[in-house]
Order: structure tokens, then sequence, then C-alpha cells
């Protein structure tokens, strides 16, 4: 052991903490938006189709919620480059992999709210004569979303924490900035120390705002 | 093309065969260390059940990337000295005990409190409520949520790579280092990674209908 903290070289690169922090959460909320349409999207088309659209759509879901992160990341930014031709910074490329990983989970979340619904509310708003966009908009959508709430703040959380990945591809989030001041400076459990506390609060800072949604949306009407 | 892959295939099957074991003893690990901290969460004494609640909250609470970094780098920096192997596998196994804690709080929290009180009044002891009233019960609820958790081990297990640890995903990059065939190689090695998972899922499909029997 006779290991001595010593923060000073944390302190003086911290730039690179809290930019790659503000960084994580810019990657987080831009995929996180970007998969909340793939989600909604499919998961309305899902509970609404036939069994072809349904399949392609399990497929998706499937295979990207049984695959790790970081091989779509390396497969989107080094293997897709080879057979399509684009060029893409690895900041575009990370944001494109999480929006599809995050859209498979999130149509997961949002089907089983959907599926959620009472028939009753349907019914009763075909009686009153709504038309089926107007279901979907007034009476399918709010009730979904506030069953699915609790299950999506989660996956945001989780999805924030994913960003992490992002450092492999050199993404100079704040998991590669800690790793840039472990090999640099050598203080190593300081750093992580501070990076984990900076996740933690984060994370839980998170955490709390969606709770605080979540009331909202159970008391507003 | 097909040739060199073809060629690197005995590779990737090692690579393979690593990722699978370092999962199996993650998955194991993590059982028995989250179920004896998960027990001692629920039941036991005040300074243990913070420690735990502690533990759990916060190795929860960050990336596991973050978490193996951690492990690898700083284990040394304070004198532990563990090959690479096992680092990655403490690392990974810290996180999935995490999770394994909260998966039994919630399942034994699921039992009504008369079943340890019916217990109690006809005179079982602590060892005997947990063993003949409260697990089996409690193992019902238990087992869903760690079986996702059991593919989610195997999908973690692919960040190893980062610390040079030749799996599967490792293997994988080693072999388009040397090929430049990058697509064929990462869609093979997401196809193996799927067959894995979804394996694992349908398995535990069948699992769980098995123990539907019991009634609530």
């Amino acid at each position: 052991m006779g290991y001595t903290l010593n923060f000073n070289l944390i302190w003086r690169h911290f730039d690179k903490l809290w930019g790659g922090l503000l960084l994580s959460l810019e990657l987080a909320v831009i995929s996180i938006a970007i998969g909340i349409v793939i989600g909604l999207v499919l998961a309305v088309w899902y509970v609404s189709a036939g069994r072809v659209v349904r399949g392609i759509i399990a497929s998706y879901v499937e295979f990207i919620r049984n695959v790790p992160l970081i091989l779509l990341v390396y497969l989107v930014f080094y293997g897709l480059p080879t057979v399509i031709d684009l060029a893409y910074s690895a900041q575009t490329s990370f944001v494109a992999t999480l929006a599809v990983y995050s859209g498979a989970y999130l149509v997961e979340v949002f089907r089983s709210g959907l599926e959620a619904v009472p028939r009753g509310q349907i019914d009763a708003g075909k009686a009153i004569g709504l038309t089926p966009w107007q279901r979907l908009v007034h009476v399918r959508l709010p009730t979904m979303m506030r069953i699915t709430l609790p299950a999506l703040s989660n996956t945001f959380i989780s999805l924030f924490k994913d960003t992490s990945v992002a450092s492999v591809i050199s993404v100079p989030e704040l998991t590669y900035g800690a790793q840039w001041i472990n090999f640099n400076t050598f203080r190593i459990v300081e750093v992580y120390l501070v990076v984990t506390a900076m996740y933690l609060v984060t994370g839980y800072a998170l955490l709390f705002a969606l709770r605080l949604v979540e009331r909202w949306y159970r008391t507003a009407r | 093309m097909l040739g060199q892959i073809a060629y690197a295939l005995p590779f990737l099957a090692e690579g393979f065969a690593l990722t699978l074991w370092v999962s199996l003893l993650v998955v194991v690990l993590s059982l028995i260390a989250g179920v004896v901290f998960g027990v001692g969460l629920v039941y036991g004494p005040a300074p243990l059940r913070w420690a735990v609640r502690i533990f759990s909250d916060t190795v929860r609470g960050i990336p596991i990337l973050v978490l193996i970094f951690f492990v690898y780098y700083g284990m040394p920096a304070v004198g532990v000295h563990l090959q690479s192997f096992w680092a990655a596998v403490l690392a990974l196994t810290l996180f999935k005990t995490a999770q394994v804690v909260e998966y039994l709080r919630g399942a034994v929290a699921s039992i009504p409190k008369g079943q340890s009180e019916a217990a109690m009044a006809i005179g079982l002891t602590f060892r005997q409520r947990l063993t003949y009233v409260i697990f089996p019960q409690a193992f019902r609820r238990f087992l869903p949520p760690w079986i996702n958790g059991v593919t989610d081990a195997v999908k973690g297990s692919a960040l190893v790579s980062l610390l040079g640890i030749t799996d599967l995903m490792q293997a994988i990059n080693q072999v388009i280092g040397r090929t430049y065939e990058a697509m064929p190689l990462y869609i093979l090695g997401a196809l193996l990674y799927f067959g894995v998972n979804y394996a694992l899922s349908l398995a535990s499909r069948r699992l769980e209908q098995r123990f539907a029997f019991i009634r609530e």
C-alpha cells in the first residue's frame, strides 16, 4: 500500500474532465433524442403492423440488444466507411451508433407502454368520435408516457453511462479525459475517484430531475 | 478474402472461448458474492447494510468501463498486482455483484412479511427460514432479471479487449489489423455475440416457464 493521494495534478487538468463531462452529456442528449424518435415511430408502427413489419422491427431490436455496444461502435466507425463512401468524425459516428442502439431499447420500452394502455380508453376515444390520429396523440401516447416514464428514466441513465464507450474511438468525453490524465500524470487512483464522483453526481442529478418530471406528469392532469 | 478469414478462424475461436470463459466466471462469482451481500443488505446489521448499499449504488452509478480502468490501473498503483485477466474478471464481477444484490433485495422484499413471521412462530431458525420459506419463494422473482443480466455479462465482457486481453472482440480487431477486412469480421463477431445471447435468452424463457408453476 503506502499510496499518498495527491489531487493537485487532477485539478490542473480538470478542464479535460469538465469538458469531457459536458461532451458526455451532449452525446447522450443528441443520441437519446434521435433514439426517442426511432423508438416512438417503430413502437407505434409495431403495435399496428402486420407480421412482416413486426418481424423486421423485432429483428432490429433483438440484434442490437444482443450485441456489445463497443462492437457496434467499432463497426460503424472502422467498418462502415470501408463499404460505403462516407466520411464522418468519430463524434458523429458515435452519436449515430448510440442513437440506433438507444432506439432499439426505447422501442421495447414504448411498445410495452403502448400495449399497456387500457382497451377501454381507446374505445372511449372511438366513442366520442376521435380519428385514429387523434386517438394516438390525445389518448394512447399520453397514457403510454405515464406508464413508461419510470422505465424510461432508467434507460436514459443507462444510456448516459454508455457514452463512456465513445472513448474507444478517441471522442474526448469524460472517460477519455480520465484516461488521458491516467496516462499523462499517473495520478491513477485520484483521477478515477474524481471521475467516479462526477458520473455519480451527474447520474443521480439526472435521476432526480426525471423523478420530478414523473411526479409532475402524474399530478398535472 | 474468405480464405484469409477462414485462416483466422481458429484464432477467433480461441477468442470466443475466452469471452465465454470470462462471462461464465463473472456470472458464477457474482452470483455467489451477490447472494451473500444481498442477504447482508436485507438481514445484516446496520453498518453492513450501509456498506453494501454504498457499494451497490456507487458501482451501479458509474460506467463499467470506468470501473474496469479503475481496477486495472488503480490496483497496481496501490501495490496490488493481478494478471490483467483477473483484474478484468474482478471488475466485471464487482459490477455484476451489485446488480445481483439488487435483484435479491427486490425478490426478498416481494415476499409478504407474514411468511417470515409464520416461520418464526413455528420456531424455525434464521437459516431454516431462509432455506425453507423465503428463498424458495423469492427464487422465482429473482430468476427473470438475473437471467436478463447474464446476457449483459457476455456483452460487458467485450470491454476487457481494452486491457489487451484476447477475447472475441480483441481477436476480431487483431485479425482486421492483419487482413483489413473490417466489415465481414465485425459482422461475424456481431453474429457470434448475437448467437450466444439469443440462445441464452431463449433458454432463459424456457427456464422461467419451468418455474412458473409456483403460485403467488
